[in-house]
Order: structure tokens, then C-alpha cells, then sequence
């Protein structure tokens, strides 16, 4: 097998080989997957390219997360166009979807600025009210073999993050497939991490801690984390 | 539209710079391809997620932009942005960071092959999805991606970092 990979290497490369990226990026389908995973286990040749992989794709998202958002000047100048635009005139369509993206294509662009502004104030209040309840339920407590919540004086911890002007480290983490809830559980403890979003494609937004870190203190999270069994990949992020 | 835009602009507006490699054209792009959505709503099918749409109209309007600018015009002002912020390959290899050197050789990367690595790694869009948005058959998106990678390789190798791959 591993002259298999070195004989690709010099020439065509392999179905299979040509597919790391997407396994890395967890965009394969499910037979797919297993297929490349056998070809892994058996061929270290193509592992080391895997990972070769890995940091590619973890280099790539850390690239494009570091361009930053256009300014809002962009969005200004898209919503002056489209209230500019003339009003739809409304078209005779069948079936239920066309009768609904007709109903929204005949609403003018402001009263569809309106309707989108509405909907997000409501998200807004409805996320207040969540975080209201949040503040205001007692803490729920926890206890593990090293550590209880009376011990950590956790409400300090809450109060000291609400007063931080920098932002704690965040981090994009995948875990590993096999990962057990309670081990990302586990993780999340020893790391004093929380999700803050995610679940798209398998890839979540950790935040660590309550208080921000140097460059170098993350860089060394971000390789501790990468070195643990359950994630698969860990990048830094804003 | 506001909903559509608050989800994808980010993005839409990232794919949008690693092509133009220049803010201020990124950003007039993305406001032409969301009035462009408005425009067209009717004529998306659903037949693909609403981020592949996106993306195939960004990279469409971005190609029309190069060509619009002189595609060398804009590589040479980006080829110098680059040089103007980060350090020379040998300053990088100095330093042996694999990482810092990744990213500047990501950017030094064709159009061609810039965008299957952004779209691949970072927007994770599948093989079929790559293929719609850049209008190339699956089996080329496939061999596209590999000599991309292989190119990278080169970079890095001419920078002073070897990975053991090819």
C-alpha cells in the first residue's frame, strides 16, 4: 500500500486520495467517509498527506477569518438601491410555493425592509427576555471529581467577564467522531470553554474563559487543544 | 433580504476579497450580487443550498470585475499589498513558522486555485457543490483541488518549508 501511495504520488493521484480535503472538511457523504477512513488506517502514506491536509484547512479558515466584514456602507448603499427599485407588479402563478414567493416578490422593498427589521427586533426581545430568565434563575450547581461549583466561586468569575472590555479567546473546534458527550463535557470543564455557537457541520464556537489572553497564550491554548484526543481540529478565531 | 444579507454577507463578502484581493471592489461587489438576488429571488430554484447560489454569483460578477480592471492591474496592486505587509520568504522561513507561510502562500495562490481551496476548506462546500458554483464538471473539481494543493507544495518549498508531501 505505501508504495500504492508513492506510485500515485508521481502520477495520477487516486480517487481516494483526491478526496482528503472533503473527509478533512467533513463534506464527504457517509460511504465515502468509511472508504477514505479504511484507506487511512491502512495506508500511513496517505495518513501523513491527511494531515499535511489538516493544516491546509485549518490555515484556510484562519485566513479567510482574518479578513474582516465589508463596512456598512455596503449595506447603506444595497438598501438605497433597492428602495430605489420600482414596485413588483404581482404575476399569475401556480402552486403554493410560486403563490408565496409571488406574495413576497409583490411587496416593496421597504415594507420587506420593514418585515425583516420587525422579525430581528423580535428575535432581539425574545433572546432579552432568554437572557433575562438566565440571570435570574439560581446558578445550577456541578460536581466532578476535582473541582465543585462552591469551590470556584463562579459568580466572581461571571462578574469579572461582564466587566472585561477584551474579548476571551475563541477558538472554531471539530471533535473527534468518536468524542462521548461526557468527554466534550470534560473538556469544556478543564478548559473553563463554553459553546457559543455552532453545530454547522460539526464545527462549534468555543469561548474560553472570562478574560482575554496574549497572542502567544492563545497560540498555546489553540496547540493544547489541537494535542487532545477528542478534537480534530482547533483553530483560532474572533 | 435583511435576514438573507445579515446571514451571508460575511462570507459572500470573504470569497468575494480572496478574488478581487481588494476591499473596496469586495465590497461593491457584494452590494451588486444581494441587489442581484433581490432582483432575481424568482429564479432560484431551491435545488441548491442559498450559500452555493451566492457564491456562484459572487465568483461570476467578481470574474466580470477582474476583467472589467485588467486582471494584471489588480495582481500586481495586490502582489505589492502583500509584499507591504508581511515579511519576505526568507524573513519566513527564518522563522520556520509553517503558518505564517501557509497563509501568504494561500494568498500567492492563482484565481483558479484560491477559489477551490476557499470554497473546499473554508466555505465546505461538497464536490457537486464546487462543480455548480464554479461550472466545472465533479471529476475536475477533484484533479483542480489535488494540482492546487501540489502548487501550494511548490510555494511552501520555494519558501524553505517542507511538509513530506508530495
Amino acid at each position: 500500500m505505501m508504495a500504492l501511495s508513492k506510485k500515485m504520488l508521481q502520477q495520477e493521484p487516486s480517487d481516494i486520495e483526491m478526496l482528503l480535503p472533503w473527509h478533512a472538511a467533513g463534506t464527504l457523504n457517509a460511504r465515502d467517509a468509511q472508504r477514505v477512513d479504511e484507506a487511512l488506517a491502512r495506508d500511513p502514506v496517505l495518513a501523513r498527506q491527511y494531515a499535511v491536509i489538516r493544516e491546509e484547512y485549518a490555515e484556510t479558515i484562519g485566513l479567510n477569518e482574518s479578513l474582516g466584514a465589508p463596512s456598512v456602507r455596503a449595506m447603506q448603499k444595497l438598501f438605497a438601491t433597492i428602495d430605489a427599485e420600482p414596485q413588483r407588479q404581482p404575476r399569475l402563478q401556480f402552486g403554493l410555493s410560486s403563490r408565496i414567493s409571488g406574495f413576497f416578490a409583490g411587496l416593496s422593498p421597504r415594507t420587506l425592509a420593514w418585515s425583516g427589521g420587525l422579525g430581528a427586533l423580535a428575535l432581539l426581545l425574545q433572546a432579552a427576555v432568554i437572557g433575562v430568565v438566565l440571570v435570574k434563575a439560581p446558578p445550577a450547581t456541578y460536581e466532578t471529581a476535582s473541582l465543585s461549583a462552591s469551590e470556584t466561586g463562579n459568580e466572581q468569575v461571571i462578574t469579572r467577564a461582564l466587566r472585561q472590555d477584551a474579548p476571551p479567546p475563541r477558538a472554531l473546534v471539530r471533535f473527534a467522531p468518536d468524542a462521548r458527550v461526557s468527554d466534550i463535557t470534560a473538556l469544556l470543564d478543564s478548559y473553563k470553554a463554553s459553546i457559543i455557537d455552532g453545530g454547522n457541520r460539526g464545527m462549534f464556537r468555543l469561548q474560553f474563559g472570562s478574560q482575554a489572553l496574549a497572542r502567544d497564550e492563545v497560540a498555546a491554548l489553540m496547540r493544547k487543544l489541537q494535542s487532545e484526543k477528542i478534537v480534530s481540529l482547533a483553530v483560532a478565531s474572533p | 433580504m435583511q435576514v438573507l444579507y445579515g446571514r451571508h454577507h460575511v462570507r459572500v463578502f470573504r470569497f468575494g476579497l480572496r478574488l478581487v484581493r481588494n476591499e473596496q471592489v469586495a465590497e461593491d461587489l457584494i452590494s451588486e450580487v444581494f441587489l442581484d438576488v433581490w432582483r432575481q429571488a424568482g429564479k432560484f430554484e431551491g435545488r441548491s443550498a442559498v450559500s452555493t447560489w451566492l457564491l456562484a454569483i459572487t465568483r461570476f460578477k467578481a470574474l466580470s470585475v477582474l476583467r472589467r480592471k485588467k486582471d494584471l492591474e489588480l495582481e500586481d496592486e495586490a502582489a505589492n499589498a502583500i509584499e507591504d505587509t508581511s515579511d519576505d520568504p526568507e524573513v519566513v522561513t527564518q522563522k520556520k513558522d509553517t503558518s505564517e507561510a501557509l497563509r501568504r502562500c494561500l494568498k500567492g495562490l492563482s484565481q483558479d486555485h484560491r477559489e477551490i481551496v476557499d470554497l473546499v476548506y473554508y466555505h465546505e462546500k461538497s464536490v457537486e457543490e464546487v462543480a455548480e458554483i464554479v461550472g466545472i464538471p465533479e471529476n475536475t473539481v477533484k484533479t483542480r483541488l489535488f494540482y492546487a494543493r501540489k502548487k501550494l507544495a511548490e510555494l511552501l518549498k520555494a519558501a524553505g518549508v517542507e511538509r513530506g508531501w508530495p
